[in-house]
């Protein structure tokens, strides 16, 4: 589904990925741990298309198709979904209005009809049910006076409305507490099916006790230099990143910014 | 005749007097008088040639003025409005403005408000191209306990001149006078413009004058999150400019009038958008 071929990065000249290589296959969640400034943002934020990230090597392909030659929206609308680390707020847009426009939008560039306003509102509700926000919060201003945990149920109230074949989710579960971290696993463990598939990016192994990955890679200095399955994640929570450093011949596993 | 006005004068600042002075010797304003109690103005300019007019609006004591006064005159239009409205002891005024036609439009209003009186006005500029709008308001509170409150929210595009003088004059006899003024400016192109000048005189101890101004541009970080959602740029600036003067907007019930701005903020950011 993603294939990642030495990839790289800069932001302002400087490099964040360097040769990064990862393939996702459909179905699969793969979580990718890392210190900070290791990278892990800025991968979410190239996957995504964010200006100002300037790729300088390697390609990303989806499903055959060169991922980086297209528009931020156009690869929402091919299934790419970003899980924002601090989901943004948007006075003055209500966030049914956000989600229809962003549902109807893919919707349109896909060249499916749009959905109607019943059908869409029932799967509104049905969303913020499953998440446990009150829907009155559905139609206030886009994440405006949201607190952290709600930022992150309506980026899974998103996720789940819009049904993308790859989330990336970065960092969803930081600012969680340990039930809303349970409500927002299980939001992503009920989108998974054999078509669609997960990135976690994060920096702990909690989340990984509720949404069990298939592989777990460690990013360090903008590349994977570690995979394996999920016992790798309790391995790296007992170690820490310092001994896979050292063995994979990163002098500092600081050394690079996110 | 009046003389025509000049840069001097505080009111006339930024307007575009090169096009009035060719006008101006012909100037023959149109006048328009509504008195009453109860009374709702729905003034609509469209078309070409020169808008010009001073309206005079008495509102009775406890009476209500509900209105819309939509600035959509064509392209090469100019537009130098004028209303004098006064308002009696406690009465209403709820007022909203759309300024976003005329290649000069100029929507100036004169509001006095007796004891008790309130008025709350919105307006909305929108500019593209060339086109300079303004909305000029002078509040005077001439009562004891008036309010008012103006919201006004100005988007512009190209080289667009948007501006808001507003002067709240607080007489000697304006005790416990509560004035608000807020406006904000979205700058869609590095060559658009907008000019804000609160301007207060107070002859009264005990009022409260509050007035706040700010231009900024589209937010990046919220265009970039509708775009990882799937909403293409153009339609997603629309959306954060329409939210943006919907502020100015919250009394303009649904109908022909919000429908005609949306439009025209469309239609100004797809244009952008295929420069």
């Amino acid at each position: 589904m993603l294939e990642i071929k030495s990839l790289r990065a800069e932001i302002d000249g400087k490099t964040i990925l360097d040769n990064l290589t990862l393939s996702i296959g459909a179905g699969e969640v793969h979580a990718i741990m890392g210190p900070n400034g290791a990278g892990k943002s800025t991968l979410s934020y190239v996957l995504s298309g964010r200006a100002g990230y300037e790729v300088t090597g390697g390609s990303v392909h989806f499903n055959g198709e060169d991922l980086l030659a297209m528009d931020p929206h156009e690869r929402a609308a091919a299934g790419v979904f970003l899980g924002f680390q601090y989901p943004v707020e948007i006075p003055g847009v209500s966030n049914l209005l956000f989600l229809r426009t962003a549902l109807n939008a893919q919707r349109t560039l896909r060249g499916e009809p749009e959905a109607s306003g019943a059908d869409f509102m029932k799967a509104a509700k049905l969303a913020a049910a499953d998440m446990g926000l009150d829907f009155e919060m559905m139609k206030r201003s886009v994440n405006q006076g949201f607190s952290g945990g709600e930022k992150k149920r309506n980026e899974m109230i998103q996720m789940a409305l819009l049904q993308p074949k790859l989330a990336v989710l970065d960092e969803t579960d930081s600012g969680l507490d340990i039930d809303a971290l349970r409500v927002v696993a299980d939001g992503i463990n009920r989108l998974r099916s054999p078509d669609r598939s997960t990135l976690l990016i994060t920096h702990y192994q909690r989340l990984l006790d509720h949404v069990k990955p298939d592989h777990v890679h460690v990013l360090m200095a903008g590349r994977i230099v570690l995979s394996g399955g999920a016992d790798l994640a309790l391995r790296l929570e007992a170690e820490g990143y310092a001994r896979i450093a050292a063995e994979a011949g990163v002098a500092n596993i600081m050394d690079t910014a996110a | 005749m009046t003389a025509l006005p000049t840069r001097k004068q505080e009111a006339w600042r930024y307007a575009d007097l090169a096009r009035l002075a060719t006008l101006w010797p012909s100037r023959a304003p149109e006048h328009r008088r509504l008195a009453g109690a109860d009374l709702r103005l729905d003034d609509k300019i469209s078309g070409e040639g020169w808008h010009d007019a001073e309206v005079q609006i008495d509102v009775g004591q406890n009476g209500q003025l509900t209105g819309l006064i939509e600035q959509a005159a064509s392209a090469d239009a100019t537009v130098t409005m004028l209303y004098r409205i006064a308002l009696a002891a406690h009465a209403r005024a709820d007022l909203t403005l759309i300024n976003a036609g005329a290649a000069y439009g100029r929507l100036a209003l004169d509001i006095s408000l007796a004891e008790g009186a309130v008025l709350t006005l919105g307006g909305a500029i929108v500019g593209s191209g060339a086109q300079n709008l303004e909305i000029i308001t002078t509040v005077r509170h001439i009562g004891p306990g008036a309010t008012s409150r103006q919201i006004i929210r100005a988007v512009a595009a190209g080289r667009a001149v948007t501006s808001y003088l507003g002067q709240v004059a607080v007489a000697r006899e304006g005790q416990k006078t509560d004035a608000e003024q807020s406006f904000k400016a979205l700058l869609l192109d590095r060559g658009a413009t907008a000019n804000a000048k609160p301007e207060l005189e107070i002859y009264a101890d005990d009022v409260k004058c509050a007035h706040g101004a700010s231009v900024g541009e589209l937010d990046a970080a919220a265009l970039f999150y509708m775009a990882s959602r799937g909403i293409a740029p153009i339609d997603a600036e629309a959306l954060l400019a329409g939210a943006f003067v919907d502020d100015a907007l919250t009394g303009l019930p649904e109908g022909p009038a919000r429908e005609a701005l949306a439009a025209r903020l469309n239609r100004l950011v797809a244009e952008r958008g295929t420069r």
